[in-house]
Formats: C-alpha cells, sequence, structure tokens
C-alpha cells in the first residue's frame, strides 16, 4: 500500500524566452513523488533537469503545466545545487548553519547541529577554514551539509556527488541512503551516472534531449540496504544496461 | 625580521625628507613667508597647540567631516540600494544624478554658502555631496553584482526580504561598498576645507586663509600638515574596517 502523492506532476513544459520563438527545455513532463521515494533523475546535459529542479524548489514558474505539493503547500526544502553555491563570506560552518540561522535558532544550538553535519560529511578540522581555502569536492560537502541541516520534507539534489572522488562519492552513497531511511525524507536527484541512480533510487526517469521529456521509467527492485557488491548482480547489469539504452 | 626593516624604511624616508627641505630653505635663503623651515613649522605648531587654537579648529573640521561623511554615506547607500532594486527608479532618477556630477562641487560651494549661512551646516552639506556620488555608484555596481545563484540559495531556504539584503546583500557587496568609503573618505576633507576656504570663521580651512592674509607662512603648513593627518586617519579607518569585515577575502 502506498501513501498518496505528495507532489504532483502534470503536463509541464517550460519554454525560455529567446530570439526565435523560444527555447523549449521541458516539455509534457508527468510524474508523482510519494513520501519517501527516492527519485533518480537521469538524462544528457541540457535536458532541462536543473530546470525542472528549479521548478519544484519554487525558484522558477513553469510556462504551462501543474507543480501541485500536498495539501497546496510547499515543503521544507534542502536544495543542493550544481555547483557548491556557497558565501564565500563565512566560514564552512557558517554556511553549515546559514539554514537554521533563517529559521532563528538560537547560535549555540546551531552551532552543536552544525557541527554534527561537518563529521556527517567528513571537514572535522575545516570549521573554520574560509570556502576559497576548500578543495571543489570539500565545498561540495559544506554544500550537501547545508542541505541537510535543518531537516528538509524533500531533497533536490543537482548532480551532487559530480566533483567528489571515486571513494568519497561511494561513501556519500552510503549516508545518503542512511540518512535517507533513519530520516524518511523524500528524495528527488539529478545525476549523469547509471550507477548512482541504482545505486540509490527507487525509480529512475531518464529525460530524452532538449526538449527534455520522459522517456523511461525504471523501478529499481533490488534489495535494500544496497552496497557495493549489488553492482555485479545480474539484475543490475540489466537494469544498468536498460537505461543505458535509453540515454541516447 | 623583514617587517620591522621595512618599517623603518618608511621612517628613514620621512627623515631624509624633512632634512632635504630644511638644506633647500638653508641653501636657497628664501625667507620665511615664502617658504618656512621645518623648525619654524614644528614651533609654529607647538604654539599652536599650546593656545588650544589648533585642536579648537581642527575639532570644527573633523565634525563637519563626520557629520558630512554620515549624511552622505546614508543617503547614498540607501539610494543606491534602492536604485539596484528598480530599473524604472534607475530610469527617474539617472538624468538628475548624472547632471549633478557635471556641475563641480566647488562651483556650487559658493551658492551653497549663500543659502546655508556661513556656519557648520553649509560645509556638512558640500562634504555630504562631495561623498554621495562615488559611494551611490558603488553601491550600485556592488548590490548588482551579488551572484544570482546565491539568491537562489537563499529564495530555496525561505529566507524573507529582510534576511536576503542583511546575510546576502550588505556582506555580498561588502567589498565594493568599502572601496567607495575609501573614495568617499578621502573627498569628504576636501569638501569640508572648499567650504570653509569660501566663509568660514573656523576651521582648518579658515586657519589656512588667516595664515595665508597674514604672511604666517608655518600656520599654512601646519594647517595643511592636520588636513594631511585627519584624511590618513580616516583611511586607516577605512583600512580597519576593510581588516574586519573581509578578512575573508585572499589579501
Ligand atoms: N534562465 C535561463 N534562461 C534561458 N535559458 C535557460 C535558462 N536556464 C536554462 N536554460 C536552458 O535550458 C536548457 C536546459 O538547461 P538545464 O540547466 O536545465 O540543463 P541540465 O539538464 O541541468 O544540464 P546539465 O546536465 O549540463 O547540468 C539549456 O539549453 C539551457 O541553455
Ligand atoms: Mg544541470
Amino acid at each position: 500500500m502506498k501513501n498518496p502523492p505528495i507532489l504532483t506532476v502534470k503536463n509541464l513544459s517550460v519554454v525560455f524566452p529567446d530570439s526565435n520563438g523560444g527555447l523549449h527545455a521541458l516539455e509534457n513532463i508527468s510524474f508523482e513523488v510519494c513520501p519517501r521515494d527516492f527519485i533518480c533523475f537521469l538524462g544528457p546535459s541540457g535536458s532541462g533537469k536543473t530546470t525542472l529542479l528549479r521548478i519544484l524548489a519554487g525558484l522558477l514558474k513553469p510556462t504551462s503545466g501543474q507543480v501541485d505539493f500536498i495539501h497546496n503547500q510547499q515543503p521544507k526544502i534542502g536544495m543542493v545545487f550544481q555547483q557548491a553555491h556557497l558565501m564565500p563570506w563565512r566560514s564552512v560552518m557558517d554556511n553549515i548553519k546559514l539554514p537554521l540561522e533563517l529559521e532563528g535558532m538560537d547560535e549555540s544550538q546551531a552551532r552543536i547541529k552544525a557541527q554534527e553535519m561537518v563529521e556527517l560529511v567528513g571537514l572535522n578540522g575545516f570549521e573554520d577554514s574560509w570556502p576559497r581555502e576548500l578543495s571543489g569536492g570539500m565545498a561540495q560537502r559544506v554544500g550537501i551539509a547545508r542541505a541537510l541541516i535543518h531537516d528538509p520534507d524533500l531533497l533536490l539534489l543537482d548532480e551532487p556527488f559530480a566533483s567528489l572522488d571515486a571513494i568519497t562519492r561511494e561513501r556519500m552513497w552510503v549516508e545518503l541512503s542512511r540518512i535517507w531511511q533513519v530520516k524518511q525524507k523524500t528524495i528527488i536527484m539529478v545525476t549523469h551516472s547509471i550507477n548512482e541512480s541504482l545505486f540509490l533510487a527507487d525509480d529512475v526517469l531518464v529525460l530524452t534531449q532538449r526538449p527534455g521529456q520522459i522517456k523511461l521509467e525504471v523501478k529499481v527492485d533490488l534489495p535494500r540496504p544496497r552496497n557495493d557488491d549489488i553492482r555485479y548482480t545480474p539484475h543490475f547489469g540489466k537494469l544498468a544496461r536498460k537505461l543505458r539504452g535509453a540515454i541516447e | 625580521m623583514k617587517i620591522s626593516f621595512s618599517r623603518w624604511l618608511g621612517l628613514f624616508s620621512i627623515i631624509i625628507g624633512i632634512l632635504g627641505w630644511g638644506l633647500i630653505v638653508r641653501l636657497s635663503g628664501l625667507p620665511r613667508f615664502i617658504l618656512p623651515s621645518p623648525l619654524d613649522v614644528w614651533t609654529r605648531l607647538l604654539r599652536s597647540l599650546a593656545d588650544g587654537s589648533l585642536l579648537y579648529h581642527t575639532s570644527v573640521t573633523l565634525l563637519e567631516i563626520t557629520l558630512g561623511l554620515l549624511v552622505g554615506v546614508t543617503l547614498a547607500t540607501v539610494l543606491g540600494y534602492m536604485l539596484a532594486k528598480s530599473h524604472s527608479l534607475e530610469k527617474i532618477l539617472s538624468p538628475y544624478l548624472v547632471a549633478s556630477q557635471a556641475v563641480p562641487v566647488v562651483a556650487i560651494a559658493p551658492l551653497l554658502v549663500i543659502w546655508l549661512g556661513h556656519g557648520i551646516i553649509s560645509k556638512v552639506v558640500i562634504c555630504a555631496l562631495i561623498v554621495f556620488f562615488p559611494v551611490l555608484v558603488n553601491t550600485v555596481v556592488g548590490v548588482r553584482a551579488v551572484p544570482p545563484a546565491l539568491y537562489d540559495m537563499m529564495n530555496s531556504l525561505r529566507a524573507s526580504r529582510w534576511q536576503v539584503m542583511t546575510k546576502l546583500e550588505v556582506p555580498a557587496s561588502m567589498p565594493v561598498l568599502l572601496a567607495g568609503l575609501r573614495i568617499g573618505a578621502t573627498l569628504s576633507v576636501i569638501g569640508a576645507i572648499v567650504g570653509e576656504l569660501v566663509d568660514a570663521k573656523e576651521g582648518l580651512g579658515y586657519l589656512l586663509k588667516v595664515g595665508d592674509f597674514q604672511y604666517d607662512t608655518s600656520m599654512v603648513f601646519v594647517a595643511v600638515i592636520m588636513l594631511v593627518a585627519l584624511a590618513l586617519s580616516l583611511y586607516g579607518i577605512v583600512t580597519l574596517l576593510e581588516k574586519r569585515f573581509l578578512k575573508w577575502q585572499n589579501k
């Protein structure tokens, strides 16, 4: 039995104005998200993945179609952007606790929570560093910590692990699965990586080249918790081939 | 080691300069009212310090500068922020702003003194006017340069307008704002002096003029030295602000 969807997207299209008739970024996208779902969007560059997340986050209005949240209210969102987008004038610690500050949590409590997040993403010892002193992967981990700290209902992740090295990336996969299971989050993630989507998601949606349309939906019926070995099972291979075939 | 050495270098250069000045006076035999010697200036400085006149006039000028900076910077940042946020307001106001910039403040200073009297108010206004434009321009540039991605980030967290301003726009534009303040601080000294030279009964500009009338050239030197000291202190304060607020920058 499934809960009613917390998010329903219907016939969503996005056209960016340009000089010749508009740039069609997304066309006729429909899908549903139930609480605790982990959904991955897989698609080539320029297929409108970031645009889709921006719409779900309320940062952009669709040209047509509907985005409806349950009870008609935007859930609390944690977003990880394709680039880290840190505030250069804030230390690692202060960047991570920004969402709590915005919620008005008191300073000492916010620091304790931020310290927990620092440990989660493995940045111990860098609490007082400036963003300019971090590597790309470290900055991205700060962005991930910032997206999780205020315990959002809906996580929107835009290729969050693309700039990490293979080992850290796989550690983050495991962490993210754990957080998702323990904290009962709903996650919508965008990625280029078939492995990543199969390792993490319940549902993988493949987008076509621009304008992005949903080309294929694959239910990932691999057992959880998933570990590294799962990648060498025949079923994983079958799903991977199916996705590979759908991506042009 | 290296730092203390270069600090000595600066002091050394000043001493050489003063000695050179003294030497020129001695060799050229110019009369005191054309070019006073360092010693003349020094004794004049001590005398005007002793009778309290120097500190009094310096404090008047300092008050004018402080008030002028306060008024000019406040108005410029508030208006600059609004201009940065509203393109239509910018369209409406920009002809006036550009025109006002084409009129040199020095030229309208006498007018302002006629209108506002030869008291402190006319100087504060001149000072504020001269400070206004560079601070305004830098505010607009600074606020417009806030990365759009960070607005997205703040909006995804449902930040209020006030939070966006205080936690994003103000700190993000701080480097450009302080650069504007640096220019403004230096100009404010000029503004106050221009006002005082037009007409005043007190202030360093007044001292300059009196020294000039009475062929008390040493006095003129003393006043100029005080002005330099004022300008340097203001500059130093802005530098301290930068140290405090921009320590995240790679310097
Ligand atoms: N604000 C905008 N104005 C105009 N065009 C835009 C805007 N944002 C995105 N686009 C266009 O929409 C299309 C989709 O962009 P989007 O960033 O969503 O792609 P993406 O799938 O995230 O790509 P990538 O994998 O490279 O990140 C692109 O052609 C892009 O040029
Ligand atoms: Mg993208």
